[in-house]
């Protein structure tokens, strides 16, 4: 997502390649294509400012210790200064409470109806027993949206059709939740723009009725300058304790988190990364700058993956590929896994290296339509002992898929092979905590 | 229909209120870095830039307006104060009079289509389905008959949020509930449209982030399955985009423009903080006309885009 930022800063640095020492002349150059970049990728003019003095600062200041060459120098001075800008650690969410009061406020569709599920999903993995409460009484079918949400995520739905007043509702939600001893409450609100005084006093009002452990500010990640005016007014009413950037599956070069993060000075703790209940991803500072840099976001893949994939499968299917007993059945189960992590795209485009390679290379989201319509026109039996699918077997496949012979035939020859090499993978891998193959991403 | 007639005083209002902040955002700085200065010099071109940025206009648009005063400057050295503001206007108003189209429908004039098909274009929670909502509101004022579609099948309650819109304007929607094939709703939508003998149908889809190749490609079938029924539709194609998006929307602008042949802008949240700078940007690069504005949630906030108006409100 920050491919466009990290690629200018790269040929920032390049000016600066070849030369014996950083000097005010030759840095200077390099700090106006640094806040070029930053401004283009959206973070706010100003703070892009200010942060090229700090980094040239830095950079003037190193130059006589280090022997390194400028490029090298350049970028580790800019990447460990957007670091420390986005906060030293992982903030997590503050979920002690009886209940524990969440309340999410932004701007009108930035996704805070979206990610009050998304977040209620995740608590409630966590063994916690989570409520939402709709307050929001303006959108049309805003009730509604949410109650669809809550029942996709089997989490109840406080809601009271008719009632007007937020406040009363945000209240009533908290008796609810009290009397049925839920641990975590979210509280979906309506968005309002920050100039709304009527609105943003409404949502004041909210917070002193509820007195809430967090306050999220849920901003789409492709806001532009006026990130860090929205962000200050909602910060001047709410004091929020943390934001969500959504919509980071996109292309979005995502400056806007730079700059909220420092003119409200408030932890990123969440980042949404599609429109599926799943695509939610704990924010890592860390890991942010370094995707600005260009070094991609394995580890949040990773986890991902550890989150979808249920450990004590993987352990069986790991058992069974030792075994050799890996079945269509248990290819089936892994393709729904891969489809719960969300968008394949977006997570092949998390690897380094590979999301540039494959920005023009189609990877549609139903990829794995057609191999499992193959494997459901199969009978058990064949599922389970592939080996004995004959011609006419194929043919009869084919025909129950909707596919043709060739790509019937072309998925038993993938499975094969895929045994062959899961076989020789896990001869190297250990059992346990690695992330289950993706042996159909050729 | 002349220029500024076709508002009532309220609507003007209305529109003056929602562009008030862009107003003293963008105006009130220039005039600030205007003051006492005679002649244009590099601080004053440094400061020019900031507001510009910070509007949203981006780099590349600024750095062309301020090409611009530079080569006038070196040919005409004694520019005062209001000449420079005069000047800046004439150059912005330029940018957005560069893809100047005169030949847009507008609520009275279909141009001879019946009915005049509109699909509804943008990324997630632009305002796609309030501008719809907005837009039956202005053709039914206008005396025209409106179908909706609600091929917006995925998102959760999106087909109730349009029918709601539906019942508060007195229009049909056409929908086959949720989780259904979007491209056969806009079908069934034409083919009532055309059944009914409607002057207007609006097609809503669900948002998508244009990056999203398989999405894309669902969009451009839903598309191709209108011209089935009548051959030229879409007749317009509207992409929606929010004000407050910053440079992500020349990207927005120009992937939905390759899947889908817009041909119609509606700019949205206008009556925000957000500037209108991405208008003057988008205007410069894309040969796509801005055609609506939004400037608020209700039935009423929408107004078709005048480019001199636009330009006045930032610079009166
Ligand atoms: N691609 C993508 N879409 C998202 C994400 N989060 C939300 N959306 C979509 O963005 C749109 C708006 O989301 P909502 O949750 O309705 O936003 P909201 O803030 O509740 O909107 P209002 O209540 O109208 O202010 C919907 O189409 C969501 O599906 C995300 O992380 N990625
Ligand atoms: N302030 C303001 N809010 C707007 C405007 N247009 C739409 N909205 C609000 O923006 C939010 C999203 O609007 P929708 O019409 O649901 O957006 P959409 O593009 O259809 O969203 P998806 O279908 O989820 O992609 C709602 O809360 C609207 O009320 C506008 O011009 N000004
Ligand atoms: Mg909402
Ligand atoms: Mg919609």
């Amino acid at each position: 997502m920050f491919d466009s930022l990290s690629s200018k800063l790269e040929k920032a640095f390049k000016t600066l390649k070849g030369q014996g020492k950083i000097t005010e002349i030759n840095v200077a150059e390099t700090m106006k294509e640094i806040r070029k970049a930053l401004v283009d990728a959206d973070v706010n003019f100003k703070i892009a400012k200010q942060f090229t003095d700090i980094v040239k600062e830095k950079a003037l200041g190193q130059n006589v210790l280090t022997s390194v060459s400028p490029g090298q120098l350049m970028v580790k001075i800019v990447s460990d200064e957007l670091t420390s800008l986005f906060g030293g650690k992982t903030a997590d969410i503050n979920i002690t409470g009886s209940p524990a009061i969440i309340l999410m406020a932004g701007l009108q569709g930035s996704g805070k109806t979206t990610h009050s599920a998304k977040l209620a999903s995740y608590i409630k993995k966590k063994g916690k027993t989570v409520m939402m409460a709709a307050c929001d009484v303006y959108r049309p079918a805003a009730i509604e949206q949410l109650k669809v949400l809550g029942q996709q995520i089997e989490v109840p739905v406080f809601f009271e059709e008719g009632n007007t007043n937020p406040v009363k509702i945000a209240e009533n939600a908290l008796k609810a939740a009290r009397a049925e001893n839920i641990s975590v409450l979210i509280v979906d609100t309506a968005g309002r723009l920050s100039i709304d005084e009527m609105m943003m006093r409404e949502i004041g009002d909210i917070k002193s009725a509820l007195k809430p452990q967090e306050i999220l500010f849920v901003v789409d990640a492709m806001t532009g300058q006026d990130a860090v005016n929205t962000a200050k007014a909602f910060n001047d009413v709410l004091d929020f304790s943390g934001v969500i950037l959504t919509k980071l599956d996109g292309d979005t070069r995502g400056g806007a988190a730079l700059s909220i993060k420092s003119i409200v000075n408030k932890p990123i703790k969440f980042v949404g990364t599609g429109e599926k209940m799943e695509a939610l991803d704990v924010f890592h500072p860390d890991r942010m700058a370094q995707r600005i840099l260009g070094m991609g976001d394995i580890v949040s893949l990773v986890e991902r993956a550890q989150q979808v994939f249920d450990e004590e499968e993987a352990a069986i299917i790991q058992k069974k590929l030792l075994k050799d007993q890996f079945t269509f059945e248990d290819f089936l189960t892994q393709i729904q896994q891969i489809k719960k992590m969300g968008n394949l795209k977006d997570l092949v485009g998390m690897i380094p290296g590979v999301g540039k390679a494959l920005k023009d290379i189609d990877i549609s989201d139903d990829a794995f339509k057609g191999t499992e319509s193959i494997i459901h026109s199969m009978t058990p039996l064949e599922r389970k002992t592939p080996d004995i699918i004959n011609g006419s077997r194929r043919k009869r496949i084919a025909m129950g898929s909707g596919t043709d012979i060739q790509q019937v035939n072309q998925l038993l020859k993938q499975f094969e092979e895929m045994r062959k090499m899961m076989r020789t993978m896990n001869k190297f891998q250990g059992a346990g905590r690695a992330m289950p193959k993706l042996p159909f991403m050729k | 229909m002349g220029i500024l007639s076709f508002f009532n005083k309220e609507k003007k209002d209305k529109l003056d209120k929602g562009l008030e902040k862009t107003k003293t955002n963008l105006f009130s700085k220039i005039s600030k870095a205007l003051v006492g200065k005679s002649t244009v010099d590099d601080a004053f071109l440094d400061e020019l830039e900031e507001i510009l940025v910070s509007s949203d206009v981006g780099i590349n648009t600024t750095l062309k307006i301020i090409e611009r005063i530079q080569k006038r400057v070196s040919t005409d050295k004694y520019m005062n104060t209001s000449e420079l503001n005069s000047f800046l206007k004439e150059e912005i108003a330029k940018l957005l009079e560069e893809n100047n189209n005169d030949k847009l429908s507008t609520f009275e004039n279909l141009q001879g289509k019946k009915p005049y098909v509109i699909m509804v274009v943008g990324v997630n929670g632009v305002g796609k389905t309030t501008t719809i909502g907005k837009l039956a509101n202005q053709f039914k004022k206008a005396g025209k008959n409106v179908v909706l579609g609600a091929a917006d099948t995925f998102r959760a309650a999106a087909v109730m949020q349009l029918k709601i819109w539906g019942e508060r304007n007195g229009v049909k929607v056409v929908e086959h509930g949720m989780n259904t094939d979007p491209a056969s709703v806009a079908f069934d939508a034409v083919k009532i449209a055309v059944e009914d003998q409607a002057d207007v149908l609006i097609i809503d889809t669900a948002g998508r982030l244009h990056n999203k190749i398989g999405l894309m490609n669902e969009l451009t079938k839903i598309k191709k399955v209108m011209s089935k029924i009548i051959p030229d539709a879409p007749h317009e194609i509207l992409l929606v985009l929010d004000a407050s998006t910053g440079q992500n929307a020349f990207e927005q602008a120009k992937q939905f423009t390759s899947a889908t042949e817009v041909n119609a802008l509606a700019l949205t949240k206008l009556d925000g903080t957000a500037k209108g700078g991405v208008v003057i940007g988008i205007a410069d690069q894309f040969k796509v006309p801005v055609k609506y504005i939004g400037v608020g949630e209700g039935i009423e906030d929408l107004q078709i885009f005048d480019r001199h108006e636009f330009v006045d409100s930032l610079f009166n």
